[in-house]
C-alpha cells in the first residue's frame, strides 16, 4: 500500500500520497498552479518554486487566488 | 488635452477606479468594467474551492494584461491579517501595488487608523506599494504618506452606504496637503457624488457598490465615467466664486 501523509488545505485535513511536490498538490486538487498562490505554515511558496518544494507530514496550506471585491 | 495621473510609476489615463464585487454575473462585472472605462479594478483574495475547482474565474471574465488588478485585504481587521493576504496577493498576480485597508469594525467597516498604520509601514519595508483606504482625516492621510502608502484613499461615506460625501471639508483639507494622489474610495451613492469628489481636486475615485447594485449597473457605470470625468474638468477649469445674492446674466444696459 502506498504511503500517505495527513496535511491541511484551506482548513481541511487531507490525506496525500507521501513523497508529492506542491505543485502536485495542486494539480491533484485540480487546480492549475499558475493561477494561484500558496502559503505553506505561514510561509509563502513563491511560484518558481512549487515544484521542488515537498509536502510533508503536518503540513498547512492556505491556496488563494483572485476573487471579486471592492 | 492630455490628462494623465500617476501611481507608484503607472500612468492612467481613467481617474475611476472600480470594484468587481456583488456582480450578479461575471459577464455582467466585465461588461460594466469596460463601460466604465476603468483601467484599474480592485479584487479580493480568498480561499479557492477545492470542492469545486473547475468553477469560472474572474480571471477569465476580466483580462489582467489589459486591465490592473489591484488586490484589496476588505474583510481584514488587524495589520497582520492583511499583511499575510497582501504577500498572498503578491505571489498570486506577481506585483507590489495593492489596496489596503484594515477595518475597525464591521457594523460600519469604519477603518482602524492604528492598525492601517502599522500595516502601510510593514508593507513598504517589504517592498509593496500601498494605496490605503482611511478615515477623511488630514493628520491621519499625512501620516499614512510619511509611512509610504503611494496613494490616500479616504472614505467619502461608510462603505457600501452609497450616501455620498459627507465631509467636502477634511476631503479637501487632505487634497491640499497630499504629495501623493488622493482617491475617495467608499460612499459613493450615484454620479453627483463622483462628479463632487472630482470637483474637491482628488485625483480619483474608487467604487464598486454604487454601480453593482445600480438597477442597470452597465448604464450606471457609464454615468460614472462621465461624471468622473465632467467633475475632473470642472475642477481643471475653475469654478465660479459663490454669491449670497443674484447676479444678472444679461446686461442691465440698453434696457427699453
Amino acid at each position: 500500500m502506498q504511503e500517505t501523509i495527513s496535511i491541511r488545505v484551506n482548513g481541511a485535513h487531507r490525506r496525500v500520497a507521501a513523497g508529492i511536490s506542491v505543485a502536485d498538490l495542486a494539480r491533484e486538487l485540480g487546480l492549475e498552479p499558475a493561477k494561484v498562490a500558496v502559503e505553506r505554515n505561514l510561509e509563502i511558496v513563491p511560484r518558481s518554486t512549487l515544484a521542488q518544494v515537498a509536502v510533508e507530514d503536518g503540513d498547512d496550506y492556505e491556496i488563494v487566488t483572485f476573487v471579486g471585491g471592492g | 488635452m492630455s490628462d494623465t495621473w500617476s501611481v507608484a510609476g503607472r500612468t492612467f489615463t481613467s481617474r475611476l477606479i472600480v470594484g468587481t464585487g456583488k456582480y450578479k454575473s461575471f459577464e455582467q462585472n466585465a461588461a460594466a468594467v469596460e463601460a466604465s472605462g476603468a483601467q484599474i479594478v480592485t479584487v479580493a483574495v480568498r480561499r479557492v474551492n477545492i470542492s469545486d475547482p473547475g468553477q469560472p474565474m474572474l480571471t477569465d471574465f476580466i483580462d489582467p494584461k489589459t486591465v490592473t488588478y489591484l488586490p484589496n485585504t476588505a474583510g481584514c481587521f488587524t495589520a497582520a491579517d492583511a499583511v499575510r493576504t497582501l504577500r498572498l496577493a503578491r505571489e498570486a498576480g506577481g506585483w507590489e501595488l495593492v489596496k489596503l485597508e484594515v477595518l475597525g469594525e464591521a457594523k460600519t467597516l469604519y477603518p482602524d487608523m492604528r492598525e492601517t498604520l502599522k500595516a502601510t509601514e510593514t508593507l513598504v519595508a517589504e517592498g509593496f506599494k500601498p494605496m490605503v483606504y482611511c478615515v477623511d482625516d488630514p493628520i491621519a492621510a499625512r501620516q499614512l504618506e510619511e509611512a509610504g502608502a503611494v496613494a490616500i484613499m479616504p472614505l467619502g461615506a461608510p462603505i457600501g452606504s452609497g450616501l455620498g460625501i459627507q465631509n467636502r471639508v477634511t476631503i479637501r483639507l487632505i487634497v491640499e496637503g497630499a504629495g501623493v494622489p488622493v482617491l475617495v474610495d467608499a460612499g459613493v451613492g450615484t454620479a453627483s457624488d463622483a462628479a463632487v469628489a472630482m470637483e474637491l481636486g482628488c485625483d480619483g475615485v474608487l467604487m464598486n457598490t454604487a454601480i453593482a447594485e445600480a438597477k442597470d449597473p452597465i448604464v450606471m457605470a457609464r454615468a460614472m465615467k462621465l461624471a468622473v470625468e465632467s467633475g475632473r474638468l470642472a475642477y481643471l477649469a475653475g469654478r465660479m466664486g459663490q454669491r449670497r445674492y443674484a447676479d444678472p446674466s444679461s446686461p442691465l444696459a440698453g434696457l427699453i
